[in-house]
């Protein structure tokens, strides 16, 4: 009988669950743009970096690569659709078309990236991608002579939303009685595609794919020597990884409206690959614990900072900035310390840094 | 000898000043168990590492079925035929066994990155086929109680079958073992024995270096001894041992 219960239950509580984590996401973007609609963008970028970081992790968290110069890929993509949709050239394509084209040509700079990279592991490879990264930036500051491209430092601005017919993601509107103002139209798109996304990587790690990638981290000879062709799988892992990017960039140009240079640089990287390195490489849960706290806590601290401080001493003495960094070096040593797989670890990935503490 | 399976004609490599391979030719007949021995640094692992793809040789030429392997990349010589375990055991550490073994799947599996994004009906029968495939390697290596087991975890012979199993999980014409006995009990080694056996009776070619004399004596078809890079004997173990020229390898000539 127990069994038999047991059974049951499992995938019932389940479902119960998976339907009240879907209602509270429904209802929030509506409860957030009752505390103010900036909660409702800062909960979208959020998002976003979810996406960018689930994107990193199939090259670090699977195949092990490391990447520092991740956000290239997202300013490709976000400069396929800006350029694609905006008064810069005076073309107007629909999204649809250019979020693929956008995460067609990341994938191509990917493999660009790959490419002459195959050889390398760890510490050469970290140091290539964050050249590569800053290659990109650098272009893209600079692309506005002789021919006007990019329009260097200044960026693109009045990038089209997305359309489709006369649904304008930039527009509010009022359904049911409910005001649907622009950010919340793109939280639930934004919502959307993030599923895709857990689903893509979830089927990713359990498949023929995720594990020749594993076994490339794992050992490359041995990876080699059972007939894996690992220079085919390292290149996927970096065309994945780039796609995913493309897309994040692509919906990030059209929510802001405008990008410049500024919004991809190597900082921005850096976060990403703290956000996956956080939340514990490889476990794609973990990776969006990483992402929604890194997100979240620095927006809460700027707004709890300064209003602590005037209560307690009636004027701010240290800048929210500073405390967020103090934060952030307090984090990095605790975590060093007491969680190095990360908050919630892919069981593989605690192993193997649970191996090499070990070591005299 | 049956019909030639593996040809190594001439193979030269020189790693700097040391000629680690030189003019060295053999050939492994289908269903043999062929045993290739020397005292250290004969070359024996440098030849493995050249057969399997891994090292690239100064000079000569390989070839399965008649069919070139010189200059394939190792995964593709996997794919031709030639599965191979290592000196010092390298499986995939922090995996379970029959993850690891689902690995050696790879290389006769097809499932693509749209198939298992998609989760088509085809590749979660190929999935559930992998799957019980390696159990099933598992099981005829002797280790299905251990499938869930770290291969890091597993006892050092269990390690050993394991990467066997892996190796097999490739569908090998021909399995090259680079000391399979190595550190294992007399017990262990003859467990060994029949598990090498069967794997011979079940229609693959073994190639073997092996420093455990007496598994070679009794197991091996024919012995190829190496030394200082060079071919000094070939023949059946009865008359490699009475050799005057591997004698004086494994020995050292008398004084003068």
């Amino acid at each position: 009988m127990m069994s038999v219960r047991k059974a049951w239950s499992v995938p019932y509580c389940a479902c119960i669950g998976m339907a009240l984590i879907a209602l509270a996401l429904a209802v929030l973007p509506f409860a957030l743009a009752s505390v103010g609609t900036t909660w409702v963008r800062i909960t979208n970028l959020a998002i976003l970096f979810i996406l960018l970081s689930l994107g990193l992790n199939i090259v670090v968290g699977f195949a092990g690569l490391l990447d520092l110069g991740y956000i290239a890929f997202y300013a490709v993509g976000a400069y396929v659709y800006a350029l694609l949709a905006s008064p810069q050239f005076d073309i107007h394509l629909p999204f649809w078309a250019i979020i693929p084209l956008g995460a067609l040509v990341a994938c191509l700079f990917g493999v660009l990236l790959g490419a002459p990279t195959l050889k390398l592991r760890g510490d050469y490879l970290a140091i290539v991608t964050l050249g590569f990264g800053e290659i990109i930036r650098i272009f893209l500051n600079n692309l506005s002579a002789p021919v006007n491209i990019t329009n260097g430092p200044q960026g693109i601005s009045r990038i089209d939303p997305f359309r489709i017919g006369g649904f304008d993601f930039g527009r509010g509107e009022t359904f049911f009685g409910l005001n649907f103002s622009g950010p919340i139209k793109y939280y639930y798109l934004l919502l959307l595609v993030l599923v895709a996304v857990i689903i893509v990587n979830i089927r990713l790690q359990h498949s023929r794919i995720g594990r020749a990638w594993e076994a490339l981290r794992e050992d490359e000879v041995a990876a080699r020597a059972v007939g894996i062709d690992t220079t085919r799988m390292k290149l996927l892992a970096f065309a994945m990884g780039a796609s995913f990017g493309g897309i994040a960039g692509g919906i990030f140009s059209a929510m802001q409206g405008f990008i410049s240079p500024e919004s991809f640089v190597l900082v921005e990287s850096i976060m990403v690959l703290a956000m996956v390195v956080l939340g514990g490489m490889g476990n794609v849960w973990g990776v969006i614990v990483g992402a929604l706290l890194l997100s979240f806590v620095p927006e809460l601290l700027r707004h709890t900072v300064e209003p602590f401080q005037r209560w307690l001493f009636g004027r701010a003495i240290v800048e929210p900035e500073v405390v967020r960094m103090l934060l952030f070096g307090l984090a990095l040593v605790l975590m060093m310390l007491l969680r190095p797989a990360g908050l919630l670890p892919s069981a593989v990935r605690r192993r193997e840094l649970a191996r090499r503490s070990n070591l005299p | 000898m049956s019909a030639p399976l593996l040809e190594v004609h001439a193979i030269a490599k020189r790693f700097g000043g040391v000629q680690a391979l030189a003019d060295v030719s053999f050939v492994v007949g289908t269903g043999e168990i062929y045993g290739l021995i020397g005292p250290n640094g004969a070359g024996k692992t440098t030849l493995f590492n050249v057969i399997s793809g891994l090292t690239a040789p100064d000079a000569g030429s390989i070839t399965l079925e008649d069919q070139p392997l010189t200059g394939l990349k190792p995964h593709r010589i996997a794919q031709a035929g030639i599965a191979r375990t290592f000196q010092n055991i390298r499986l995939f550490a922090n995996l379970s066994a029959l993850e690891n073994v689902m690995i050696g799947r790879h290389a006769r599996t097809s499932a693509g990155l749209v198939n298992a994004i998609l989760r088509t009906n085809a590749q979660r029968t190929e999935e559930a086929a992998i799957e019980a495939r390696a159990f099933a390697l598992l099981e005829y290596v002797g280790i299905a109680a251990h499938a869930d087991a770290l291969a890091r975890n597993l006892a050092y012979g269990d390690q050993r079958r394991l990467e066997i199993a892996r190796a097999l999980a490739t569908e090998p014409k021909l399995l090259a073992l680079d000391e399979p006995a190595a550190g294992m009990n007399p017990t262990e080694t003859q467990a060994l024995r029949v598990l090498l056996e069967r794997i011979r009776a079940g229609g693959i070619t073994l190639l073997l270096i092996e420093h455990d004399m007496r598994l070679v004596m009794g197991l091996c078809d024919r012995v190829l001894v190496l030394d200082f890079g060079r071919r000094i004997a070939e023949g059946a173990p009865r008359e490699i041992q009475l050799d005057a020229a591997v004698i004086a390898a494994y020995l050292g000539t008398p004084a003068a």
